[in-house]
């Protein structure tokens, strides 16, 4: 029982923190998901409307690895990750690669054929029910914080957030193959002429993009289950994040995730009956003030 | 020799004409994207009842004709069944997973004197839009009622109702608020979640604010309930004793494998378990397990769709094969069968179907799949829906 004396301040001061964390997790959720398309789209300029796809087709290949192979969590992981890049390297070579560069409504129809092309045979191999990924024990059931319980897997989402954010940042930022990336993005002539392979570059940021698409995918299944309509359902949310932190900028959609989060998961407790009323408002509001975005590259 | 033979076959074939017809269901349902498991269901229903019973009524053949309705889209609702009619020459209507679809089909019945048999579609109004329609599914309201008694019987006091915004959901959200609180129950917050809810952590907050000592909570069966049941679980309600009631649309049998624990011990009063304890059942399942080919895909719109079908196969025999959709439902009016979930009957004045409503709760087999065990029943239930619309 919570102490009877320290009455109303206390419980709507613990209904802050609770709510608060609540958005830090949802945030970092979306953000893990959606990341990798805002590589394709901001240092790639290809309009990855299929970004979904690939994330359930992690999820899946995770599903498929823990429940009937028997695999323990983080092998489903590595197994998803590195699945679906297997799968995208073919995709790449012989689809996308004729889109770089392409007019935008080229890449959306191209992609969006290719998401629809996944659901049917994600429908057709699995079957239209749900998939999970089992967690392994230490992931399971509540954590207690004290003033609330929360579950460990949200945890597990935050620090995940956080990795990929720290991880990304030093790729792009600090390593010679992001000087090599950040060269080919703006101007793939000039940087092949440097003696750039560029084509080596792009082949390696699709994979880089599609496996984070993958992980998204499984870190955010237990707020976003696998079943094959997966690839379309939650695209709007990915690209709003992507338009709303600038497409490129990894604090960018860090912080665009943060923002959502907090507005949406408000939102949610305070007034649900307005649906996603505030959080399609902000989205209108961020992008009238940033065109490009919260943290978009001018070019 | 050969012309002969020709011309005999010709006869025979001519013969077989004259003699039996065909006759032609069409079905409308979601057999491709997000709900393509509810439509298989139906098929598997039918399926089922046609390998048990047979494809022919009398001498004539019976033959159904599916259509594709992906989502719910009224106007295409109206299309498909103006193409069925019209084009395909069927005298029955069937199928229809979502309300708004069915709707939008009652205006066509009389002029095309074509009953509608509806095998899901919850919304109570729907047989008042016209007098050839009969239901063999269940409403909202109907499922929805007996828990607010449940509730009630075991001691819960105050109760927060957490329901999807839309038309089934405020269904369920009525249904359950007016029955408890003429039990005498106090319903303390009412709270509709857009449909698009992916996250609940916050909606739970709220349940825990309320202090409520339990939830009565609507989703359409599919992906969010498995986000709503563990946001439940994880947010610590389930361990601070706050009981969870819902409807059985929460705990279909297709959801449940990914459901899994954390569904364990969760009450839903429905009209369908596949565990019903009945030979009838056993039947029924054997045969739409054999039908919808992946045993843990079978589901509640199966059995609407059996149903739907043994009340065409009445209809059929009662008119001699005859296209006359008024003598077709005044058949089957009261008429009262020994269904897969129990006993059933057609009310004649709503056409709606009286039955039992089950109290579940979401049990463990002994080869470790979870299963909806029907733990008390409430007898003869109607139709409370329609007497809140008068």
């Amino acid at each position: 029982m919570p102490d009877a004396s320290g009455p109303l301040l206390d419980q709507s001061m613990q209904t802050v923190l609770s709510v608060g964390i609540d958005a830090l997790a949802y945030g970092m959720v979306l953000f893990v998901i959606s990341i990798g398309l805002s590589v394709t789209m901001g240092l790639m300029r290809v309009v990855n409307l299929a970004h979904g796809a690939f994330a359930m087709i992690g999820g899946y290949i995770a599903s498929y690895a823990t429940q009937t192979l028997g695999f323990g969590y983080g092998v489903a992981i590595l197994a998803a990750v590195v699945g679906t890049i297997i799968i995208a390297i073919p995709v790449e070579r012989f689809l996308y690669r004729r889109i770089y560069g392409a007019p935008e409504l080229t890449q959306v129809l191209m992609t969006i054929g290719i998401t629809f092309c996944v659901i049917g045979i994600a429908n057709y191999v699995f079957g239209p029910t749900l998939k999970t990924i089992p967690l392994p024990e230490t992931l399971r059931g509540p954590v207690d914080l004290g003033f609330r319980s929360i579950a460990a897997h949200k945890l597990f989402a935050i620090a995940c957030g956080v990795a990929v954010a720290g991880a990304l940042w030093y790729l792009i930022e600090r390593t010679s193959f992001g000087v090599k990336l950040r060269a080919s993005v703006d101007n793939a002539a000039m940087a092949a002429s440097l003696g750039v392979r560029t084509r080596i570059v792009y082949a390696v940021s699709f994979a880089v993009a599609v496996g984070l698409a993958a992980f998204g995918g499984i870190v955010g299944a237990e707020l976003l289950p696998i079943e094959p309509y997966y690839a379309l359902r939650y695209m709007v949310t990915f690209l709003v994040v992507v338009s709303v932190g600038g497409a490129g900028s990894i604090p960018g959609a860090l912080l665009a995730c943060l923002l959502l989060g907090a507005i949406d998961t408000t939102g949610r407790y305070l007034l649900p009956e307005y649906g996603e009323f505030f959080f399609y408002l902000a989205v209108i509001a961020i992008v009238c003030v940033f065109p490009r975005g919260l943290l978009g590259r001018r070019s | 020799m050969k012309k002969s033979v020709l011309a005999a076959l010709a006869v025979l074939a001519l013969s077989g004409t004259a003699f039996a017809d065909t006759i032609k269901v069409g079905v409308v349902g979601p057999f491709s994207g997000p709900f393509a498991i509810q439509g298989k269901n139906f098929k598997a229903g039918i399926d089922a009842w046609i390998a048990l019973n047979g494809a022919k009524v009398g001498d004539d053949d019976i033959e159904i004709v599916y259509r594709d309705l992906p989502a719910a889209d009224p106007a295409q609702s109206k299309a498909l069944a103006q193409e069925l009619v019209v084009k395909e020459g069927v005298q029955y209507l069937a199928g229809f997973y979502f309300t708004p679809d069915a709707m939008a089909v009652t205006p066509l019945l009389e002029q095309a004197n074509v009953p509608l048999v509806v095998m899901n579609a919850a919304t109570s109004a729907i047989v008042t839009k016209s007098p050839l329609v009969v239901r063999t599914s269940f409403t909202t309201w109907q499922t929805s009622a007996p828990m607010a008694k449940v509730a009630k019987e075991r001691g819960v006091k105050k109760v927060i109702t957490v329901v999807s915004d839309y038309g089934p959901g405020v269904d369920s959200e009525n249904a359950f608020k007016t029955t408890f609180t003429a039990e005498g129950g106090e319903v303390v917050d009412s709270v509709r979640m857009p449909l698009s809810t992916n996250d609940f952590s916050p909606i739970m907050q709220r349940v825990k604010d309320s202090g409520a000592d339990a939830v009565f909570a609507f989703l359409p069966s599919g992906p969010t309930t498995l986000g709503f049941v563990k946001a439940y679980n994880d947010n610590g309600l389930a361990k601070a004793g706050v009981q969870f009631l819902a409807p059985g649309d929460l705990t279909q049998e297709s959801d449940l494998p990914a459901l899994g624990e954390a569904a364990s011990g969760l009450l839903t009063t429905f009209h369908y378990a596949v565990s019903h304890d009945s030979a009838e059942n056993k039947k029924f399942v054997e045969a739409a397990h054999k039908a919808i080919g992946n045993p843990a895909e079978l589901s509640f719109p199966s059995v609407g769709a059996y149903d739907g079908m043994h009340v065409i196969y009445k209809m059929i025999e009662a008119t001699g094969g005859e296209q006359d959709a008024q003598k077709a439902v005044d058949a089957v009016k009261g008429l009262a069968w020994e269904s897969p979930r129990g006993p059933v009957s057609i009310d004649p004045d709503s056409r709606h179907m009286t039955q039992n409503i089950y109290l579940r709760e979401v049990a463990k087999a002994e080869d470790g799949t979870f299963y909806n065990k029907e733990i008390a029943t409430f007898e003869k239930q109607g139709d409370p829906g329609l007497a809140a619309l008068k």
